[in-house]
């Protein structure tokens, strides 16, 4: 169905190729996962199969792409649209039209298809992805993950032989991955749809994979087995690398071949010995917090308290008040009631300034706070706000992420060190609370153990960090007390322990796994194991 | 039962605005502005947009209290019955024929109401038609060879909220960055990251749409193009050239109407030879039935009414003099006329208490 024949990649400019060497070839109705590195091709090697890459995007592509018999060499994304549907990361930057039907039916008005045609597929795809309620909808009414599928369905309405996704569920808290996953797993299976799809969340999808292609980033693609494949590369969801560590053969990729496999395991941790962490002095109180935009509540009545050596994550459904509590916490967003004191000071009260001096926050697009040309100037500028030490902010930033050039580009960074530089920024003025906005978009593993490293040595020197998340696992990795949020309260606040394992849709895959023993973490069962 | 056709709810408003450009009388012009209004909040859908006849009204008292101001400051119809005298600026020898300051009369001041009230007048018309039909959806109906410029309005009428909300996140989020910045630096800084931002989504967007199907067209020869173009431009010419002569009621009568209808034929035969490009199929078209039919034809009546009333059924009082003042009398035939306009509200769906 797709077939790459010694594909290489140039883009201009680039001093040497993004993807080189790729043969692969994905058969009919299979649905076959994309992983590697960020900034190893994934997504120009998705873009490749319906002719973005090089139609759209420029750059030199060498040996071939063939698509149900189709060659992109002569075939441009447009006259791809009925072989390839094409799915990215956020769905509303590409709706054209502003009602479900309307989106659902753009393809085939593309494609030119009669009317009776189009009623009748349109009524098709509402059904399979269950979006017949929301049929009248305008777009930017919908949440998330009913966006997501109604791009997806968007995509399907064309009817495509192969439908291409770029990590469709990345922005998209657990429950809502959960609806869109789903329905993919359907089209798979009742449909024999092909379905190629690149994900940094591997938890969540690589379990309904037949087939992972692994991009090393420096060598030819591998490909094979989901479990083989996997336990041997960088990227690995939790349960793959629990496996590796207990030697399962083969390597599981789901909760629930590991979970037959487990007894022995859990028998041998037995229950985890928890050192009650005892926060530090309380740097942070908030209680009586309320938000109100309009007729809308974002937040209703929360208390919370913060103390220094506090690791904090802020879980909830998107839209459940995760980023206007941060916000109101900080200062600068809107309170429409309560009180916050930080260190005996209101920071609402304060200039901006004393303000930053007080509470770091990093915004949910770090890329909002940089504006000048290179990383150099960006790190001079925030110690001059900040009246801070000539280099600061770059001896935070190296600290943090090393190794990152003065003369580059902030838009040329990668997630993980555009988001270190904006977290180096913001401590610059050395603030004691620090609060992070959903800092795990776009991070891999390796990048967001790096964050939970880093954020882990904020703490245990003396600062309390919060921050709004719905990665499950990177909570678990990174939190000694979780917060949960819905529609603006409080519904649970404890350790991280307690609270993610009594909830299926936090629980970490290890939790799952050991359950009823709590253990959270690979890096935990790991030194447990070391111990004995 | 789905919402009547775009086409003819612009088509109604027009007619109403073609009434209220023939006549200056403010008793036609409030009942021009009470029969939209009723009529919008009637029939209107419960969708994001139907609130605009109100946005449309406040806008329109602005713009009476505008032209109002203009004339007290810079005169204009002067009348014998002198309310109050500002202190008038003397001007140099080159500005001879402005003035500035001077008396203000009864009959100026009702002059400029009632020129003032014309234009708001105006004003709620397209209020109406734009509480009562989606502008994107009349776009929709637009003929295949304007798609891709309805496509760029659409798409930009998408971004400009967007937009909105990408300035109002970065200027939060400077905020972050401490001390208020003011002035050209500011705007650099704002502007930045917003339009990279724009720049980005657009990027995005393209994508999204050339990878489902956007373009896809039939080939067409240089000289097809060419006549398509000549034929448009003509037809948009003769369009404003005779709605001009239609709507100002002192241009010679040629002007009008015949103009408008050679315009039209001129544009429609464009328009068809430019159609044949697009290889574009369209969902669920609006369609024209028995309920487009009446909702235009009440309109027209209103307009017929008022544009051919004969002097005696009140076609004389249709611009009512202002030196000496006298109180407006009611036109009764375009009166009658606006009255059938409130035809639509029949077919408004019994909204469940």
């Amino acid at each position: 169905m797709i077939r790459f024949e010694n594909v290489s990649v140039t883009y201009p400019d680039a001093p040497a190729p993004v993807l080189s060497g790729v043969d692969l070839d994905v058969p009919e109705g299979e649905l076959c996962l994309v992983v590697g590195r960020t900034g190893s091709g994934k997504s120009t090697l998705l873009r490749a199969v319906n002719g973005l890459v090089p139609h759209f995007t420029g750059g030199t592509l060498t040996g071939r792409v063939l698509v149900d018999g189709r060659d992109t060499r002569t075939h441009p994304p447009r006259d791809l649209a009925d072989v390839v549907g094409l799915v990215g990361q956020d769905p509303q930057a590409g709706f054209v039209t502003d009602s479900v039907e309307e989106e659902l039916a753009y393809a085939m008005e593309s494609l030119g298809l009669p009317n009776a045609v189009m009623r009748k597929r349109v009524e098709e795809t509402l059904d399979l992805l269950g979006l017949a309620d929301l049929r009248h909808r305008p777009l930017p009414a919908l949440s998330g993950g009913q966006q997501q599928r109604v791009a997806v369905g968007a995509a399907l309405t064309a009817h495509p032989r192969a439908l291409v996704l770029d990590e469709p569920t990345s922005a998209l808290d657990p429950g809502a991955a959960e609806d869109v996953l789903a329905a993919l797993h359907r089209l798979v299976h009742d449909l024999g749809m092909t379905v190629l799809i690149a994900e940094h969340r591997l938890e969540r999808v690589a379990q309904y994979a037949d087939r992972v292609v692994w991009l090393p980033g420096d060598a030819p693609p591998v490909a094979g087995d989901p479990g083989a494949v996997l336990a041997s590369a960088p990227v690995a969801p939790p349960v793959v690398r629990l496996g590796r560590l207990a030697a399962w053969q083969p390597v599981p990729v789901s909760v629930r071949d590991a979970r037959r496999r487990a007894a022995p395991l859990r028998d041998l941790l037995g229950t985890p010995t928890r050192t009650a962490t005892r926060p530090g002095p309380e740097l942070l109180r908030a209680r009586g917090l309320r938000v109100r935009y309009g007729a809308v509540d974002a937040v209703r009545g929360v208390d919370l308290t913060a103390g220094a050596g506090e690791r904090v994550a802020v879980m909830g459904r998107n839209g459940s008040g995760k980023s206007s509590l941060l916000w109101a916490l900080q200062g600068t967003g809107k309170r429409s009631a309560g009180h916050v004191t930080v260190a005996g000071a209101d920071p609402a009260d304060l200039k901006p300034a004393p303000r930053r001096a007080a509470v770091g926050l990093v915004p949910q697009q770090p890329a909002d706070l940089l504006y000048l040309h290179t990383v150099g100037d960006e790190c001079a500028q925030a110690d001059r706000e900040s009246a801070a030490t000539a280099g600061t902010c770059r001896a935070l930033l190296d600290t943090l992420a090393p190794g990152i050039p003065d003369d580059r580009h902030p838009r040329d960074l990668s997630e993980g060190q555009r988001l270190a530089l904006v977290l180096a920024v913001a401590l610059t003025p050395r603030p004691r609370v620090v609060l992070l906005d959903e800092p795990t978009r776009g991070l891999d593993y390796p990048a967001k153990t790096r964050l939970a490293a880093a954020l882990r040595d904020l703490a245990d020197d003396g600062h309390a960090v919060l921050l709004a998340t719905h990665d499950v696992e990177f909570a678990a990795e990174y939190a000694t007390r979780v917060v949960v949020l819905a529609e603006g309260e409080v519904v649970a606040d404890g350790p991280t322990a307690d609270v993610v394992t009594s909830s299926p849709t936090f629980a970490p895959q290890v939790a799952k796994i050991l359950a009823p023993q709590p253990w959270l973490t690979v890096a935990d069962v790991e030194t447990a194991l070391a111990a004995r | 039962m789905s919402a009547p056709h775009p086409g003819a709810w612009w088509l109604w408003a027009v007619a109403l605005a073609a009434v209220a450009g023939r006549t200056t009388n403010p008793v036609l012009l409030g009942l021009v502005i009470a029969v939209a209004g009723f009529v919008a909040v009637t029939c209107r859908q419960d969708t994001p947009w139907a609130d605009s006849y109100g946005v449309f009204l406040k806008f329109g008292l602005a713009v009476i209290g505008i032209r109002v101001v203009f004339h007290v400051l810079l005169g204009g119809i002067g009348g014998p019955t002198t309310l109050f005298t500002l202190p008038e600026v003397p001007l140099p020898e080159w500005a001879r024929g402005i003035r500035l300051g001077g008396p203000v009369t009864a009959e100026g001041l009702v002059f400029a109401g009632c020129q003032g009230l014309q234009l708001a007048t105006l004003l709620c018309c397209v209020g109406a038609a734009n509480a009562l039909a989606n502008a994107k959806r009349l776009l929709r109906s637009l003929p295949a060879a304007l798609y891709e410029v309805s496509v760029a309005v659409v798409v930009a009428m998408t971004v400009a909220p967007q937009l909105v909300a990408s300035a109002k996140s970065v200027r939060r989020a400077r905020a972050l960055r401490g001390g208020a910045v003011r002035g050209v630096r500011a705007v650099k800084l704002l502007l930045v990251p917003v339009l990279e931002d724009a720049f980005e989504r657009s990027l995005v967007l393209a994508a999204a749409m050339d990878s489902r199907g956007y373009g896809r067209r039939a080939g067409l020869p240089a000289t097809t193009r060419a006549l398509t173009g000549v034929l448009v431009l003509g037809g948009l010419v003769g369009l404003c050239v005779g709605a001009y002569g239609l709507l100002d009621g002192g241009s010679p009568p040629l002007v009008g109407v015949p103009v408008l209808v050679v315009g039209a034929v001129l544009a429609v035969a464009g328009l068809w030879t430019g159609s044949r490009r697009v290889r574009r199929s369209r969902y669920r078209p609006d369609t024209w039935g028995r309920r487009e039919l009446l909702i235009v034809a009440s309109g027209l009546a209103a307009l017929l009414a008022t544009h051919l009333a004969p002097a005696h059924l009140g076609g004389a009082d249709l611009t009512p003099a202002t030196v000496p003042l006298e109180p407006p009398t009611l036109p009764v035939l375009p009166a009658i006329g606006l009255l059938c306009a409130l035809a639509p509200v029949l077919l408004a769906e019994r909204k469940k208490p």
